[in-house]
């Protein structure tokens, strides 16, 4: 009320606001520019030198061809959205999911998929934790393993193939960011797609599935096969959980 | 007092109008994407109640349709509100008309095409994957260009105001155009692997902070500024009262910036992320909370004396409703980023409460109060359906707490039951999917609340069409005189 009756009583505060910022549309730009950036430019920088970055580990490996096409069905799938891929560090979660997730696992996470939903289970340590035969009935019909899963069916991943040229693309942008890789071009990508499928489609025919090495689900399956595995490993043997 | 009666201009400078239809094509676009917009969020909210509606197509599962969801609310229906609503009031505001009529459009068509290009693509599966910047690269150049041709008309058109002194609603657009060109750059940064895929120049943590920077200033300056700069202009145009304190104005937009880019990494709370970082993000959300309870305090304050309104004016009660979200979403916000309370809330359905009732509750609501209130103003004809107007607030309203209520205790349920453990020190409810099927009877009662959300903008869209293309009364071609309205 009294600011309404008596404009003067806050006359001297907005009149240096007003004659500074308000009739200065450049000038107030850029202090809303530098207001904005301070914030960023702590928190940002950081991350992005070496030492306080997220720690790099000899014990992660990058993600192979196989893997990559599986991670980027992952994301065309939007599994990341149901799924995250985070054990904090909570004694139920550890006890949930297995080890929580060092910051070096993800350091050849691109993009990172921590998910922001647990609509389903964390799958950060999933690798490992299934034979290959689950995961290809799970993705075919997930209530033929986990019954009263809300899960959708995502029985096209069954025909639908993966190409190796495609794949090859990929290798070579993450090359290009830093993902080290020995060797980027066609016929190297497709060789070790090819082969480390090949383990996947004789494993699937043990148990009586036939399938092609370049399917989808092959891919999936190879990525999923692989989360948290390095961790794990790692972790274990330093006498970890 | 120019600085607290917004748009109280009796004239234009001669020769020179308001461009009234570039407002009318955000105002369709508005209209039209909300629908689509609300629709596609009842369908995914049916589809987690009951999965066959997941249809068993690749194009319509959950995965796949989320971010059509939350693109179409965020960028169609929110984005468009904003453009209309600044192209509305700005003009006005600095009593000139906008400074192209060509880049006018081209930011419309521009962003109508990225918004179409988006309803495409990501069914098809084409996403980079980070949450409200799922958009493939092409499309990312495409959204850069055109706000740049948006803040180009809007710079130039600060240059040949009419008034000398910017209001405070102008401050808050202005915030909106800087940050969100810079956020959607640094996020966007990618190496393209052919036209469709990309992978970002960040990897592991850093990407994710970006991304969090990015994802949580979105919601800051896309979905709060902006609206706070409509509330400004909207809100006592609507009450016909001058603003409550022109001071806390100026200290609250300060506040609320320089504060808000730092709460990203309350996104990232027990992660692997640095632990300086985390506690820096909740420190400066928990702080967060008086500038965004100042921006509230000074909409509903501004109501004083004008209260007797609220209970005829319909748009006053989407407002102050909308107002009234604003405040209490700011509340939780800061509450769930205190880290222990993030232990609990953190992946369960509390965060989706906790986002609709920011979406829904204020940026729903005082959307629907400035399209109600810029109809009669913009196309000069009363609403069709005069008593519509409060159905559709009461269906929203309620529709709200339904959704609301129902997410609140769902989360709090199922962030309880994954971390109790029993008096062996195992965990007590070890079957994930268990908890998942107890959670069904709050999903549904979630579909309720979002239906009736939806129903809402169903009858205020035919009420428009009624007005707009009806038989009714039309004032005249271009019936607000220039500069008078």
């Amino acid at each position: 009320m009294e600011q309404e009756n008596h404009p003067g009583s806050e006359k001297a505060y907005g009149q240096m606001h007003r004659r500074l910022f308000e009739g200065r549309a450049a000038f107030f730009a850029v202090m809303t520019t530098v207001a904005i950036s301070i914030g960023a430019l702590v928190e940002l920088v950081p991350m992005f030198t070496a030492s306080y970055g997220p720690e790099r580990a000899e014990w992660v490996t990058p993600y192979t061809p196989l893997e990559v096409a599986g991670r980027d069905l992952y994301i065309r799938e939007g599994c990341y959205l149901c799924h995250s891929q985070m054990v904090r560090p909570m004694r139920a979660e550890i006890l949930r999911y297995g080890e929580w997730t060092r910051a070096a696992e993800y350091m050849y996470d691109r993009p990172f998929l921590l998910g922001s939903r647990r609509l389903g289970p964390d799958v950060q340590r999933v690798g490992g934790k299934y034979p290959d035969a689950w995961h290809y009935e799970h993705m075919r019909d997930p209530r033929s393993t986990s019954p009263g899963s809300v899960m959708p069916s995502y029985p096209w991943l069954i025909d639908a193939r993966i190409d190796p040229s495609d794949v090859a693309r990929s290798i070579r942008a993450l090359a290009r960011v830093g993902t080290p890789y020995d060797a980027t071009d066609e016929a190297s990508v497709s060789a070790s797609l090819e082969n480390q499928a090949r383990g996947i489609v004789e494993n699937l025919a043990a148990t009586g599935i036939t399938t092609e090495w370049d399917t989808e689900i092959v891919a999936l399956i190879a990525y999923l096969q692989r989360l948290g595995v390095d961790g794990r490993r790692h972790l274990q043997g330093e006498g970890g959980e | 007092m120019e600085q607290q009666t917004p748009g109280t201009a009796t004239a234009a400078p001669a020769g020179t109008g308001y461009d009234n239809q570039i407002v009318k094509m955000f105002f369709t676009a508005t209209v039209v994407w909300a629908l689509v917009g609300m629709l596609v969020g009842v369908i995914i909210a049916l589809q987690l109640a009951w999965w066959p509606a997941n249809l068993g197509l690749p194009w319509t599962t959950f995965g796949r349709l989320r971010p059509v969801h939350t693109n179409a609310v965020i960028f169609a229906f929110a984005g468009n509100v904003v453009f209309m609503g600044i192209y509305h009031s700005m003009q006005r505001l600095l009593k000139t008309r906008m400074w192209s009529d060509v880049l006018s459009r081209v930011h419309f068509w521009g962003w109508q095409a990225i918004i179409v290009a988006a309803a495409i693509t990501l069914p098809l599966g084409l996403t980079q994957s980070k949450e409200y910047a799922e958009l493939i690269w092409p499309i990312d150049v495409a959204i850069a260009v055109v706000w740049v041709i948006f803040a180009i008309n809007f710079f130039a058109t600060l240059a040949i105001r009419n008034v000398k002194h910017m209001y405070v609603a102008i401050w808050f657009y202005m915030s909106f155009v800087i940050t969100i060109a810079v956020l959607h750059i640094v996020n966007s940064l990618v190496v393209p692997a052919g036209l469709l895929r990309s992978y970002p120049i960040y990897s592991g943590l850093t990407d994710a902070l970006v991304q969090w920077w990015y994802g949580h200033n979105a919601v800051g300056f896309f979905l709060t500024t902006p609206f706070l700069g409509m509330m400004y202009y909207y809100l006592p145009r609507a009450a016909d009262r001058p603003i409550f304190s022109y001071r806390l104005s100026i200290i609250h937009f300060w506040a609320l910036v320089f504060l808000y880019i730092w709460a990203g990494p309350h996104h990232l709370l027990y992660s692997a992320l640095p632990d300086w970082a985390q506690t820096l993000g909740m420190v400066f959300s928990v702080m967060l909370l008086a500038p965004s309870w100042g921006g509230m305090l000074n909409g509903l304050l501004t109501l004083r004396g004008a209260w007797d309104k609220v209970r005829t004016d319909p748009v006053l009660k989407f407002m102050v409703v909308a107002v009234s979200f604003y405040g209490m979403s700011t509340f939780e916000g800061p509450m769930m980023s205190i880290r222990a309370v993030n232990g609990l809330a953190h992946y369960t359905n509390w965060v989706i409460g906790h986002v609709h009732s920011g979406a829904l509750g204020w940026v729903g609501m005082i959307s629907f109060g400035i399209l109600y209130w810029i109809v009669p103003h913009v196309f000069g004809r009363p609403l069709a359906n005069q008593k519509s107007p409060t159905t559709h607030f009461w269906l929203a309203t309620i529709g709200i707490v339904l959704y609301t209520v129902a997410m609140w205790a769902a989360g709090l349920m199922e962030g309880l039951q994954w971390r109790a453990l029993n008096d062996a020190g195992q965990l007590a409810n070890p079957s994930f999917l268990d908890i998942t099927n107890r959670l069904d009877p709050f999903l549904w009662l979630r579909l309720v609340g979002g239906s009736m959300y939806l129903l809402g903008a169903v009858m205020m869209a035919v009420n428009f069409w009624k007005t707009i293309r009806g038989p009714g009364p039309q004032v005249g071609p271009e019936p607000v005189p220039v500069g008078a309205d």
